[in-house]
């Protein structure tokens, strides 16, 4: 066991320190490094336009998608490169916040499903940053259920072969800088639910797309609502059959951006630093056997989600497939800084509540305590993720599906009583 | 990188495996439960037959001289089927003792025996209830023999030979006492987990050899104790991922309301959640065990990493397994009393969790920020 680069690791890793150190946007790194929770927290300069000139010069020299071929755009390099990158990039990554979904996602999505001319027309300037992208999947009435989804697609009657969509998405990050969207939609409510979806991309100027910020329960925006008002698409800009709409979102889905080697934020590294500047009794707080137990439970879930995912680059560096053990991931990240938010607040005692600047390291903590709960949430919950635990890696049967052959218009819609 | 153990390794731990399935089912582990017998001799010479006691021991000392990733493969299997025999007592603590700070004539005298497995050690620190701490030693040694009482020890009723922390003028030092000498009397404590014995051992005026200089005792033991504390943190993980496995395949076999009870998330969740520990358990252990074989300045920190985590795993897997298997995870005729049994004794072995868990956190402040993340 050890912790060092192959040789050719190494070798890679001096590349990429070199051209970082030559090419980084060095003047930024102090404001990144300080990103508050949940934003590139850039304030002296516009956050999309850093982040396009950052990912263009990356563009320029080969380093941008890393995963893809070079005939996209694409660095051509494994998995175990990519990890190096990663952790090379450092605070910089935080830039390519707003290509994660185009380039994880959107990307891969195109590649397997569109026609040549298409992905030379699309993938190179998604992936020199040029155009972004966002991913149309989530309503407010499917969620964890996406397949039970609503937007309609029908035929329009001009005999164009165009489609009108009307309909709604909701949590759709990035969707206000968006070039193009990814949208599944349903294109036959006869069917049982899985069986009557159908993929499209789509520019997001076209006319009758509304985009509308949603105000989350911490007061900021990230996320929004896309409405679809009588909105046309040429039949060329379909992914896939008609009806085969689930099938292309797997592809979205399984591509979900490996998040090897990155490892989640459980917020125990600012936590620590606050108890040991900080005092009870006349005594630093890490010398208080309370506070000792609650800091050593955050300790082993950093330290355990740290050396999870070190065993799976050290799959990768061997060349093999790394285990299901990186599936615990956000699971753990997610309750733990919830958790953990909520005692850095205990600490602070009744002062916890305040959060302004002069709340602790810059009300972190209460900035962790107020967007937590979304982390539970997005990109499956901690019950979706549990259930793909239980079933993928563990083996247990599937729950019950009672709407599994029903056609979709039967399905209930309301779980109301009735009167 | 490479966090994971080689394949030669891995081969080691499959033969493991194989000798512990054919010769410690869990018949031999209930044998011991219920009967006379303090641990399962049969076995415990099968082990030293198999090289397994001896592994990490250097040849000279009639060792294998493998390594301590070795070990930790083996503590892995060892946790999984809860060997009812005195390795973490004799080789964890008394082998790792005697290697760390024994002299020539101590280590000749011992390891080739516990090599061989013909000399059983016991690791006697505790006096009486409460944490460990160096201010609770009464036992005295006045250079040549050792007066007073320890418990509870574990495998003390069978023991060859003691480890015992003794009040040397006003400091602490390690000694090493054969038991087979005057003045010593053992008591058999009952406990939760009859497959590991516990004992009270007294000495009166027995002779005794200082282990290392007068004065470090505490010092040496701790070191020991945080070698010991990644290998038991193996033996924690073995069982964790074997009461995992259990209530893993209780659910898929059991059937209520017309289902297997696997399928209802109430139950799905409580094993999806035994696996993150486990997995979290593996994780941190493997980072010890890096930490153990490579002797690295992180040790101290990464021995309480894994002993918290698996400490932690274990008892969650271990509780939930019963929980998962209903009123029938209850019956003595089931093997879920007997993980439950084994987590909270490991749980209070060489230092509770609570202590582990304050050990981590000083060793953290008094090292450098950057080990938090």
């Amino acid at each position: 066991m050890d912790f060092n680069d192959t040789p050719q690791e190494a070798e890679f890793r001096k590349e990429v320190r070199s051209w970082l150190d030559a090419n980084a946007p060095k003047h930024l790194e102090a404001e990144l490094k300080r990103a508050s929770f949940g934003s590139n927290g850039l304030e002296s300069e516009d956050p999309i336009k850093a982040s396009k000139a950052w990912q263009k010069k990356k563009a320029e020299a080969g380093w941008a998608c890393l995963h893809w071929p070079k005939e996209y755009g694409g660095g051509a390099r494994s998995a175990m490169e990519r990890v190096i990158w990663s952790q090379e990039e450092g605070p910089y990554a935080v830039l390519s916040g707003l290509f994660t979904i185009g380039h994880g996602m959107c990307g891969p999505t195109v590649m397997e499903w569109a026609n040549e001319e298409w992905k030379e027309r699309l993938l190179p300037p998604l992936a020199s940053g040029e155009e972004v992208w966002c991913q149309l999947f989530s309503e407010p009435a499917s969620g964890s259920d996406l397949a039970g989804l609503r937007t309609k697609a029908v035929k329009a009657d001009d005999g164009s072969g165009d489609w009108i969509i009307n309909g709604q998405k909701i949590w759709t990050s990035g969707a206000q800088n968006s070039d193009w969207g990814l949208l599944i939609t349903r294109t036959d409510p006869d069917v049982p639910k899985h069986k009557g979806l159908t993929m499209f991309f789509l520019r997001m100027d076209s006319p009758g797309v509304k985009v509308v910020p949603i105000k989350q329960a911490n007061g900021a925006s990230g996320f929004n609502e896309v409405y679809f008002d009588d909105v046309r698409i040429p039949d060329d800009q379909r992914l896939g059959d008609v009806g085969n709409g689930w099938k292309v979102s797997l592809t979205t889905l399984m591509n979900e951006r490996l998040s090897i080697g990155s490892g989640m934020s459980t917020g125990f590294p600012e936590l620590f630093k606050f108890c040991m500047d900080m005092e009870i009794d006349g005594e630093a707080a890490t010398a208080d056997s309370g506070v000792r137990s609650k800091l050593a439970q955050f300790a082993v879930k950093q330290s355990g989600l740290k050396y999870t995912g070190m065993r799976a680059i050290s799959a990768l560096s061997k060349g093999e497939t790394p285990g299901p053990e990186n599936s615990i991931g956000k699971l753990v990240a997610g309750a733990t800084m919830q958790e953990l938010a909520m005692y850095a607040l205990d600490l602070q005692g009744e002062a916890g509540v305040v959060w302004n600047e002069v709340s602790p390291q810059n009300g972190r903590f209460q900035a962790m305590l107020m967007r937590s709960p979304a982390t539970r949430i997005e990109g499956g919950s901690d019950e979706i993720l549990r259930n793909i635990i239980g079933e993928r890696v563990l083996g247990l049967p599937g729950d019950i599906r009672v709407d599994k052959d029903v056609p979709f218009k039967e399905i209930p819609t309301s779980g109301k009583a009735k009167a | 990188m490479n966090l994971d153990f080689s394949d030669e390794q891995k081969q080691l731990r499959d033969q493991v495996r194989r000798f512990l399935k054919e010769n410690c089912p869990p018949a031999a582990v209930r044998a011991i439960l219920e009967g006379g017998d303090a641990y399962d001799a049969k076995l415990y010479q099968g082990l030293a037959d198999l090289g397994v006691l001896g592994a990490a021991i250097p040849e000279e000392y009639g060792g294998v001289g493998l390594g301590h990733l070795e070990l930790c493969v083996v503590a892995e299997e060892l946790g999984r089927v809860l060997a009812p025999v005195p390795v973490a007592s004799t080789v964890y603590l008394g082998a790792e003792c005697l290697m760390q700070a024994g002299s020539e004539d101590q280590k000749q005298a011992w390891l080739p025996k516990i090599s061989a497995g013909q000399a059983i050690g016991c690791w006697a620190i505790n006096e009486g209830s409460g944490r460990m701490q160096p201010s609770k030693v009464a036992l005295t040694f006045d250079g040549k023999t050792v007066s007073g009482s320890k418990a509870p020890i574990t495998d003390g009723e069978i023991a060859d030979f003691a480890i015992v922390l003794a009040k040397e003028g006003g400091e602490l030092s390690l000694c090493l006492v054969d038991l087979s000498g005057n003045g010593v009397t053992r008591e058999a404590l009952d406990s939760i987990d009859p497959t590991r014995g516990q004992a009270k051992l007294t000495f009166d005026g027995t002779p005794a050899t200082r282990i290392g200089s007068a004065g470090d005792g505490w010092h040496i033991a701790t070191q020991v104790m945080d070698r010991a504390a990644i290998l038991i943190g193996f033996e924690q993980l073995g069982g964790a991922d074997r009461a995992l496995e259990m209530g893993r395949d209780y659910a898929l076999d059991r059937m209520a309301f017309g289902r297997q009870i696997g399928s209802f998330q109430a139950v799905k969740h409580i094993l999806a959640d035994m696996y993150v520990s486990a997995t979290l358990a593996r994780s941190n252990c493997y980072y010890g065990a890096w930490a153990l074989s490579s002797s690295a300045a992180e040790l101290p920190i990464a021995a309480a990493t894994a002993r918290v985590s698996a400490t932690n795993a274990f008892q969650h897997c271990a509780k939930n397994n019963i929980q998962v298997h209903g009123g029938m995870g209850f019956t003595w005729a089931f093997d879920c009393h007997l993980y439950y049994r084994r987590s909270n004794a490991l749980a209070l072995t060489i230092g509770s969790l609570s202590t582990w868990e304050s050990l981590l956190i000083e060793r953290m402040s008094a090292g450098n920020v950057e080990a938090a993340a």
